[in-house]
């Protein structure tokens, strides 16, 4: 529940050829970006904000050495330590017929790994609540939240928002971190938001 | 249009020096093969004269089918891409037609080479060619009737006439299109409609003839008792990865000299996928007719890996071969082209491109070795000689499509797809 509270300067964009000369003015201008939350993925987004590579591949390269090696060493434990079978005849240390097994195991500690990582790094988790800026961020709207430090003039921000382009512009109080909680019943809902 | 792309001197040396080479080794052989001398069975001095022309033969026969499947993946991969709607290559597709246009020449050398074998009765390689020898034997027998030279050479003359008249027909609308100016939005659709009609023929007769048939008569039957299901694909998968190796390495040949000004990092990132991720499906193709076998242990079809391995009790002559095939098909493409930085690096993939190349050649020569030679196979200057030939053509080939047609199909609707692209 690491964060505290802090004030943004939220700009939202209904374009993305607008949104990211917008990104790219803000962060010229020396104003730290929070986030930017998109309706879905915008391609080369994250380098327009300057976010660094994913290591999430290299994670998944561990996960996948770890399901080989769990797959071989406890495979070759059973065929030919604890329970050695004679199957038709095969060695007990029989590698060719383990590879499927080995390689699902590589597959799956992968993709398990990669999605929990994930999830565990974006704060996914059920009941596990984060600040929505605008319910619209899910819709048709890119929302840049610009964190606010005490030097920061809002008025400015504002101003500088709408220059770039910004259709709706508000400031907020907001939690950074994760809290227990439900958005059905702490969130409005969508059809609810008076105006839209 | 004519390209103002010129051939540097050193490409024109190295071209000459490969054929030149390759030819020497080539009359080499025939001087000291004696490649047509009758096959003889037995021992002594004998013997060893029939050694050395199975020898001449099969390293003909492994270079000569390589090659040609090689640069017929080029047009296989144009027309998947044309198929699949894809723009990404467009900026590089003179490569690949560059390379294509070389399927005549080495399917003609194909043919004679198998023309050769079959009509100087060469039953060392083709073991079905002898009439008593599959009187008596039932399973020959039962095959007769696609394993005979007519059958073989029919088949073998139409699969390299269709490659050579699809592709071509796929090459003169490209260029064509150089000629006519840009198109209009009706006109795009109707040309890129007419690609895809040829490209699904192309890729059909593809699927017919390398995806199925054609690996079964030229490769397969030189153990003509044994089959395996997998062995087509495995063949295709060969061919098409060492062909997109082949692409990857004119493509940096040709930016390297100031050419192909739109092709990035990007589209060679896509080239780097290709070449990752065939690398793998050969591996499974490779894994899945190795277990099969292993697993149901007839010795009907053990055999097959008996003469390459060997047996728990005595390792085979081609032992280190088959383990260094895996090792450099597989093993190196997956741990060194895994990272996306090797895929978007020149020199990295050059070098990929090479090994790759030369590993599914040592594929094809332990697929065809241990048919024909058994025990007497070599590695010498012949076996490195030979090849220099073939790539000598293909440079020749390559330089003489791409100095007299312009480097990028600047009217094709997709041009601006792959300028854009990203990855």
């Amino acid at each position: 529940m690491a964060g505290g509270q802090k004030k943004f300067v939220v700009g939202c964009f209904d374009d993305e050829a607008v949104l990211f000369p917008a990104v790219k003015k803000v962060r010229k201008a020396g104003y730290k970006i929070h986030d930017v939350y998109t309706p879905f993925p915008v391609h080369g987004l994250d380098h327009a904000m300057g976010l660094r590579e994913t290591s999430i591949h290299t994670a998944g390269f561990i996960y996948a050495i770890t399901g080989t090696t769990t797959a071989v060493a406890f495979i070759s434990w059973i065929f030919t330590k604890d329970w050695p079978l004679n199957i038709g005849g095969k060695p007990h240390f029989a590698l060719p017929a383990w590879i499927p097994i080995t390689f699902e195991l590589t597959v799956l500690f992968a993709a398990v790994g990669m999605v929990l990582t994930f999830c565990y790094l974006c704060n996914l988790a059920p009941f596990v609540k984060k600040h929505v800026f605008h319910p619209r961020a899910t819709d048709d709207l890119f929302v840049m939240a610009i964190e606010c430090t005490d030097k920061t003039n809002e008025a400015e921000v504002q101003s500088f928002l709408s220059n770039a382009g910004a259709i709706e512009i508000n400031i907020q109080v907001a939690e950074t971190g994760w809290w227990i909680g439900r958005y059905d019943r702490e969130q409005k809902l969508y059809k609810e938001e008076v105006g839209y | 249009m004519a390209s103002t792309f010129e051939l540097p001197g050193s490409y024109k040396k190295w071209t000459l020096g490969l054929i030149i080479a390759g030819a020497l080794a080539i009359v080499w052989g025939l001087i000291m093969y004696h490649p047509f001398s009758p096959v003889t069975h037995g021992a002594g001095h004998d013997a060893h004269a029939s050694v050395n022309a199975t020898r001449f033969w099969a390293v003909l026969l492994q270079n000569s089918v390589f090659w040609l499947l090689v640069v017929n993946a080029s047009m296989f991969f144009l027309c998947i891409t044309t198929m699949a709607m894809g723009g990404w290559q467009v900026a590089l597709r003179r490569v690949p037609e560059a390379i294509s246009s070389v399927v005549p020449i080495l399917g003609v050398i194909a043919f004679v080479v198998l023309l050769a074998i079959i009509m100087g009765h060469r039953t060392d390689i083709y073991h079905w060619l002898d009439k008593d020898a599959v009187a008596a034997d039932k399973i020959l027998n039962g095959k007769k009737s696609f394993l005979n030279p007519a059958f073989f050479l029919i088949v073998s003359g139409v699969s390299i006439f269709l490659w050579w008249f699809l592709g071509r027909k796929m090459r003169s609308m490209s260029l064509e299109s150089d000629k006519t100016g840009p198109m209009d939005y009706e006109t795009a659709k109707a040309w890129i409609w007419k690609n895809t009609v040829w490209a699904s023929l192309f890729s059909v007769t593809f699927g017919l003839t390398v995806a199925s048939t054609i690996p079964w008569l030229w490769l397969m039957s030189i153990d003509a008792h044994w089959y395996s299901t997998m062995y087509s694909w495995y063949t295709f998968a060969s061919t098409f990865v060492s062909g997109m190796s082949l692409i990857a390495i004119f493509v940096i040949w040709l930016k390297n000299r100031g050419q192909l000004e739109y092709v990035t990092e990007e589209h060679l990132h896509d080239i780097g996928k290709f070449m990752f991720a065939f690398s793998i499906f050969w591996t499974y193709l490779w894994f899945s007719q190795y277990m099969l076998i292993w697993y149901s242990n007839q010795p009907e079809e053990t055999k097959y890996f008996v003469e390459r391995i060997g047996t728990a009790e005595k390792s085979g002559p081609y032992y280190g071969i088959f383990f260094l095939n895996l090792v450099l098909n597989f093993l190196c493409p997956l741990l060194i082209l895994m990272k996306r930085g090797v895929k978007r690096n020149w020199t990295m993939v050059t070098l990929m491109g090479i090994l790759i190349i030369f590993g599914h050649w040592i594929d094809l020569y332990q697929m065809i070795m241990p048919g024909t030679l058994h025990e007497h196979a070599q590695m010498n200057l012949f076996e490195f000689g030979v090849p220099c030939i073939f790539i000598g053509i293909i440079m020749w080939g390559v330089g003489r499509y791409l100095t007299a047609n312009s480097l990028v199909p600047k009217n094709h609707p997709f041009l601006k797809e792959s300028m854009i692209h990203h990855t």
